[in-house]
């Protein structure tokens, strides 16, 4: 097997407050293979963000990483000196945010923000670095992308905007892209011409993305793994299909009974009594035994760790030593 | 058959967005209109859940305030229950009817005041309607409101900022509940909330209208949670209401392009081997709309009457394709 191009292991993100050290990841491991979409998708809380700005190095303090490794394409990143992360950061891993207009300076053309980027990691020359951008806005999607280039961000509506940022992170044609709720903040019929554009750009490139959203929908249309996290951890992994289809993670479950669906019938939606627990107060155990209707003594006790079951993989002691099928 | 609960008939509303005189005399420029209503009828029977759906600037939150009568209508007219919320002449009947119409709004955290107690905010429509005397009987009413969705009678005492956001969208839920109501427009209850919060909501809302008969005008974005909850179902697109019909009709059988394009783009769970109708352009800017019907620029089935002549609402669907020829499947 090849080397994954982003490969996270037993990540652990604390913060420092007035009331002691919260930890919002605590032991996150996943691989994301080239050209692999993996969706991230959780609550809020969950620390499906946190996760995301870890992998690019943009933990502030309070916050550190506390333990674990993240390597990229085998290079260790997670201890790099500042100075070398911003070297790597936007060129080998390209990052795009939910709001599309703070991610790009409303003073400056956007081509010249564009022109900027490539010249930052590429050696172009300035005539160079135009063509390549306006190359860049064609890709994505943008008509006119000679006459646009001059435009400042104002003049672009909530779903071109969100193409400037995609071409913005693909400049300097990274291994990785990091998508954080890239489509939250569009309407609909918008955000189904973005997904199709990050999903094309994955597999023309052979682009690495971890695509975080709350929406299990957009992950269904363009992951092939997904990662369903809850409180700071991992409770389960595996190719998307396995996941919407057949979850096995009693919270996985619940979630995804909880989605109305177009095709679904007017029955009650599942219910998960309760919330997700605040940092300060993540239950001894399994952080889920609270609201989890299979819960048993274990899980009040034990934290569980993740557990291969097929192609999936679940943190949950149900599947721990119990052949049959007894979660159903 | 009695006459539909609401009755909303030929409803506009234009905003007035020009650049202020001075400008204009001095920069140039004309005055400018936004249409962000332009003739909305629709009618909502007692009982059933009502849904606008649409994207953002279509203009549904502008019909829901001026049915609850929050914004005066620039013409056309909204009948609650006979009554009028436009007409002057009707005010002291219409002082009668406002017990009994409520608003649930999107963001849980701006729509209850931070400075209030729980106990405070739910019996302001109590004692604003002066539906109980004695302070004993409202702590009791406002604890059975409480427990009725789903909170306990003793967070009466806490304040807004103690809840998750979707224990105060239960808080909102009470205090429209407090007075009584009947008809609730609910404008994105549960846009701002997590998937397994939302599904505790929509649950409840579903729960309390079976108990209470509740009659809901539902705003929503979200395609999916309109199909979950609604009986009717009303298109927008610019302004307009482009295709109405019995939730499940028209989640089966799509007509307008619009409806059509907009049930392919929703990215859903049971998404596999579904026939995708690829999105084309964006949604027009509303001040400076396309000649005839809206939709026009993006419509795979557009003529030449499209580009002259807006579509008039015809067996539920404004389409000038649907209405002279069959759609082709």
């Amino acid at each position: 097997m090849t080397e994954p191009v982003l490969s996270v292991r037993n990540l652990q993100v604390e913060f420092a407050s007035r009331r002691g050290t919260l930890r919002a990841i605590d032991g996150v491991s996943f691989d994301i293979a080239k050209g692999e979409v993996l969706g991230v998708v959780g609550e809020s809380g969950a620390g499906k963000s946190v996760t995301g700005l870890s992998v690019i190095g943009l933990i502030d303090p309070p916050g550190r990483i506390a333990g674990g490794e993240i390597h990229l394409s085998g290079l260790r990143i997670d201890n790099l000196p500042p100075e070398e992360m911003r070297r790597i950061r936007g060129k080998r891993i390209g990052m795009i945010f939910q709001d599309p207009l703070t991610s790009l300076n409303p003073l400056y053309r956007i081509g010249d923000q564009i022109v900027e980027t490539i010249r930052t990691h590429l050696d172009l020359s300035e005539q160079a670095a135009r063509r390549r951008a306006i190359d860049l806005l064609a890709e994505v999607g943008i008509p006119a992308p000679e006459k646009r280039i001059d435009g400042y961000p104002h003049e672009f509506s909530g779903g071109m905007r969100q193409r400037v940022v995609i071409a913005l992170a693909i400049c300097a044609e990274p291994e990785l892209i990091i998508a954080d709720e890239p489509t939250t903040a569009l309407d609909v019929s918008v955000q189904a011409q973005i997904i199709s554009l990050i999903k094309r750009l994955g597999r023309d490139h052979g682009t690495a993305v971890m695509l975080v959203t709350h929406d299990m929908g957009v992950i269904a249309e363009t992951s092939d793994r997904v990662a369903v996290m809850y409180a700071g951890r991992v409770a389960e992994i595996g190719p998307v299909q396995d996941v919407v289809k057949t979850p096995l993670h009693p919270y996985a479950k619940g979630l995804m009974g909880a989605i109305p669906t177009l095709a679904g019938d007017d029955k009650r939606l599942v219910q998960i009594p309760g919330s997700m627990p605040r940092l300060s107060a993540i239950p001894r155990g399994c952080s889920f035994n609270p609201r989890c209707a299979f819960a048993f003594d274990r899980c009040r006790v034990e934290r569980p760790d993740p557990l291969p079951r097929g192609a999936q993989s679940v943190a949950c002691h149900l599947y721990d030593a119990v052949p049959t099928e007894s979660a159903a | 058959m009695s006459a539909p609960f609401v009755q909303v008939r030929n409803l506009r509303r234009v905003f007035d967005v020009s650049k202020p005189w001075l400008n204009r005399v001095l920069e140039g420029g004309h005055l400018e209109y936004l249409k962000a209503v332009d003739g909305v009828t629709f009618d909502i029977r007692k009982g059933e859940t009502f849904a606008l759906v649409g994207e953002s600037g279509s203009g549904k939150t502008t019909v829901a305030r001026m049915v609850v009568g929050l914004l005066p209508p620039s013409s056309g007219s909204v009948l609650i229950d006979g009554v009028s919320m436009t007409d002057p002449r009707q005010a002291p009947a219409r002082r009668r009817l406002r017990r009994r119409i409520q608003m649930i709004f999107q963001d849980p955290y701006a729509s209850l005041n931070p400075r209030f107690r729980v106990d405070a905010i739910i019996s302001e429509p109590i004692r604003a309607f002066e539906l109980i005397q004695g302070e004993g009987d409202i702590q009791a009413r406002v604890g059975e409101l409480l427990s009725l969705v789903g909170l306990h009678p003793d967070d009466r005492l806490k304040y807004p900022h103690e809840f998750s956001g979707g224990q105060r969208q239960r808080i909102a839920i009470a205090r429209a509940l407090a007075s009584d109501a009947e008809f609730i427009v609910c404008d994105e209850p549960t846009s701002a909330l997590d998937v397994s919060v939302q599904a505790q909501i929509l649950n409840l809302m579903r729960d309390l209208q079976d108990k209470f008969g509740l009659t809901y005008m539902f705003i929503s974005h979200n395609l999916a949670v309109v199909r979950h909850m609604a009986s009717r179902v009303g298109v927008m697109y610019l302004g307009r209401i482009v295709e109405i019909a019995e939730g499940r009709e028209l989640f089966a059988r799509p007509r307008m392009p619009y409806t059509r394009m907009l049930l392919g783009a929703v990215p859903d769970l049971a998404m596999s081997g579904r026939q995708r109708i690829p999105v084309k352009g964006e949604i027009p800017n509303p001040i400076n709309p396309p000649s005839g019907c809206a939709f026009n620029p993006r419509c795979p089935l557009a003529f030449d009457l499209c580009r002259r002549e807006a579509p008039e609402l015809i067996d539920g669907v404004a389409c000038h394709a649907v209405n002279t020829a069959p759609v082709p499947a």
